[in-house]
């Protein structure tokens, strides 16, 4: 049995409910039109159509569409060998939908961490905590409109209150700026038009203000 | 799929039950509540010499026996995915070595198979290129699986197992250091092809080192496989029934042993794996000591492979002959205008992916390495989601630990084998 037919078979099942299957590179992925019924898909998908081992689940930001948010489960069968790709949609202002806990005990980890790195909540779930940040972080990293280098924190105790730990985060490379500075900023902010490099800029702003000069001490006086 | 014998196994109550039997009452009238034994809690690492890593587990014990584990992850986060969506495809290669920092060469692999996929060029790679890239992989493999199997007999007592295949290791990162230039950091593999290929020699080395390996794995099956020490220590502990390894998403060595036919070279073969003869060993009882057995048949696997690779190395080019994938040669790049512009869009702006969304699997030593790339076009992915195998293969010890004795612990750690690097990113 091909994953299109494993796939037709799960549409059937909810006639209304499930988008007609879109074919990548092989892989099928099927979309479903409302994401309080995930569970009830994933428990027929699991019972009846042998999709005994849930990959993965994942999240994706879609910055400025509205739903904001598309959860992506992955699906396998070891019966049949074929994946399965299931896609629901959560709209910023709800950021909740039901728990798959309950069909498979592996989403316990995986629903954490999207709610740790998207602030997704799963309805239901037995635990959920942060998993990868630590309690009491106040943002959800993986969120577009998250810096790369970091946000400052007005929390002292449980985040860094300066941005970009690393003096200004890794490069990123963006052609056609008109200096290096534009071409390799250190920190892409994704809301403004131009690209900052705050992190450097307050570094050697602060040198100055030490020292009079932004590279090295100083100039050298002249002896008398 | 191949036959399997069904574990019995209980489920986590009913252990429990059975490893600590509920007081009676006292005969003199008292309440039980005096007699029960208060639960203490344990906080094992996060930096422990048996998390391997840093693992935070937090114990609730009954005296000796575990009846409640929390395991806490995440002090190795470092935000990679949030990384690569700032990065070109190309760029983010050397941040996969430190994924599972005992295999850095199967993360390339499996890293650049998947952006292969994405732009339709994954069944489309130079002959040598497949081979060599198998060849990195078992490698990869045997490199990982001593460091399992060593370190899992240090932590059940034999220190002289861990010395005598880092020995061998040793001769693996020597190989890699020859090859890539690097022995930790390899960020071997390009999109597309590979950054080099074999030095002069290197064949003979490698297959050199292969007849050294061998010995060297039968030797440590001599010091543990009929140990009564180390067998006394791993059989019937950790047992995982295959239905429960299944619907804890197990991969690897870890859902193997629990007898499970599958492996992803096998049942969805990538590159050259479906030229290429090899055996897929499975446990019977799915406990620590299945897990061990399998690790060890496996290197022996993989020696048979990479030989088998040696012998059949086709020669030709490495890359795939596209210069808007592949930088093009330098010479060419500075005599040629085509290839200058090649040369500059690649590195400005990266390989121009079209948008969509795959997911691939890749069978590492760990298990099922997958990427899931969400494409909107243009040099860098929207989303990357690594998909770890250690991540997963830990999720299942909360249900797993309960009902073991505090000294089994370090006997289940070790035979999951387990990379922290990999599973918080």
């Amino acid at each position: 049995m091909t994953a299109l037919e494993l796939a037709q078979q799960l549409r059937a099942k909810f006639p209304g409910l499930i988008s007609e299957p879109v074919e990548f590179r092989e892989e099928i992925t099927l979309k479903v039109s409302d994401a309080e019924r995930i569970p009830e898909v994933c428990a027929v998908a699991k019972k009846e159509l042998g999709f005994d081992y849930l990959v993965d689940i994942t999240s994706v930001d879609n910055y400025g569409d509205d739903p904001r948010f598309t959860i992506i489960y992955h699906l396998y069968g070891y019966s049949h060998l074929c994946w399965l790709r299931l896609k629901a949609e959560v709209s910023e202002e709800k950021g909740e939908m039901p728990t798959v806990t309950g069909v498979w005990r592996t989403a316990d980890w995986h629903e954490r961490e999207i709610y740790d790195m998207m602030g997704i909540r799963f309805r239901g779930h037995p635990d959920l905590r942060r998993i990868l940040m630590w309690e009491g972080y106040p943002y959800f990293p993986l969120r577009k409109d998250f810096p790369l280098a970091g946000k400052a924190s007005d929390v002292p105790e449980v985040a860094f209150t300066n941005a970009a730990p690393l003096e200004g985060g890794p490069f990123v490379t963006i052609a056609g700026g008109k200096d290096t500075v534009a071409r390799e900023p250190r920190v892409r902010i994704p809301d403004t038009e131009t690209v900052e490099t705050n992190a450097r800029l307050e570094r050697r702003q602060d040198i100055k203000e030490a020292h009079g000069h932004s590279h090295g001490p100083g100039p050298i006086e002249k002896k008398k | 799929m191949a036959e399997v014998r069904h574990i019995e196994f209980k489920e986590t109550a009913a252990r429990l039950a059975e490893a600590a039997p509920p007081p009676v009452s006292s005969p003199s009238g008292q309440g039980t509540d005096e007699l029960k034994g208060e639960k203490m809690v344990l906080n094992v690492g996060p930096s422990h010499p048996a998390t391997h890593g840093v693992l935070r587990i937090v114990l609730e014990l009954d005296g000796e026996i575990i009846t409640g584990a929390r395991p806490e992850v995440g002090y190795l986060h470092r935000g990679d995915e949030k990384i690569a969506e700032n990065f070109t495809y190309t760029q983010f290669v050397p941040y996969t070595d430190r994924l599972d920092y005992l295999a850095p060469l199967a993360n390339n692999v499996a890293y650049a198979l998947a952006v292969e996929k994405l732009l339709g060029i994954d069944r489309h790679l130079t002959p040598r290129c497949q081979f060599i890239r198998v060849i990195c992989c078992e490698l990869a493999r045997i490199s990982s699986h001593l460091l399992g199997v060593g370190c899992y007999a240090m932590d059940c007592g034999a220190m002289t197992v861990f010395l005598h295949t880092f020995t061998e290791r040793e001769k693996i990162y020597n190989l890699c250091e020859s090859l890539t230039g690097a022995r930790f950091t390899t960020a071997y593999t390009r999109i597309g092809g590979l950054s080099r290929d074999l030095p002069p020699g290197w064949v003979e080395q490698c297959r050199q080192f292969l007849n050294e390996v061998v010995v060297n794995i039968d030797e440590t099956e001599t010091f543990l496989t009929r140990n009564r020490i180390f067998v006394d220590r791993t059989q019937g502990v950790g047992v995982i029934p295959k239905d429960v390894a299944i619907d804890y998403g197990l991969t690897g060595p870890n859902l193997r042993g629990s007898g499970v036919e599958h492996d992803l070279r096998k049942a969805h073969p990538y590159l050259v794996y479906d030229q290429l003869k090899f055996e897929v060993p499975v446990g019977t009882t799915g406990d620590c000591y299945d897990r061990y057995l399998v690790r060890m048949e496996e290197m022996r696997q993989s020696v048979r492979l990479v030989h088998q690779c040696l012998d059949q190395l086709p020669g030709g080019p490495i890359n795939v002959p596209d210069g808007k994938i592949v930088l093009p040669p330098k010479d060419r790049v500075l005599t040629r205008m085509e290839e200058l512009i090649h040369h500059f869009i690649n590195v400005t702006q990266g390989v121009n992916a079209p948008p969509g969304e795959i997911y691939f699997g890749h069978e590492n030593p760990k298990g099922e390495l997958g990427f899931y790339i969400n494409s909107k076009g243009g040099g860098t992915p929207h989303r990357l989601k690594i998909r770890s195998p250690s991540f997963v293969n830990l999720s299942i010890l909360s249900w797993l630990l309960p009902g073991h004795m505090l000294s089994d612990l370090v006997a289940v750690l070790g035979s999951f084998d387990f990379v922290m690097g990999e599973c918080d990113r």
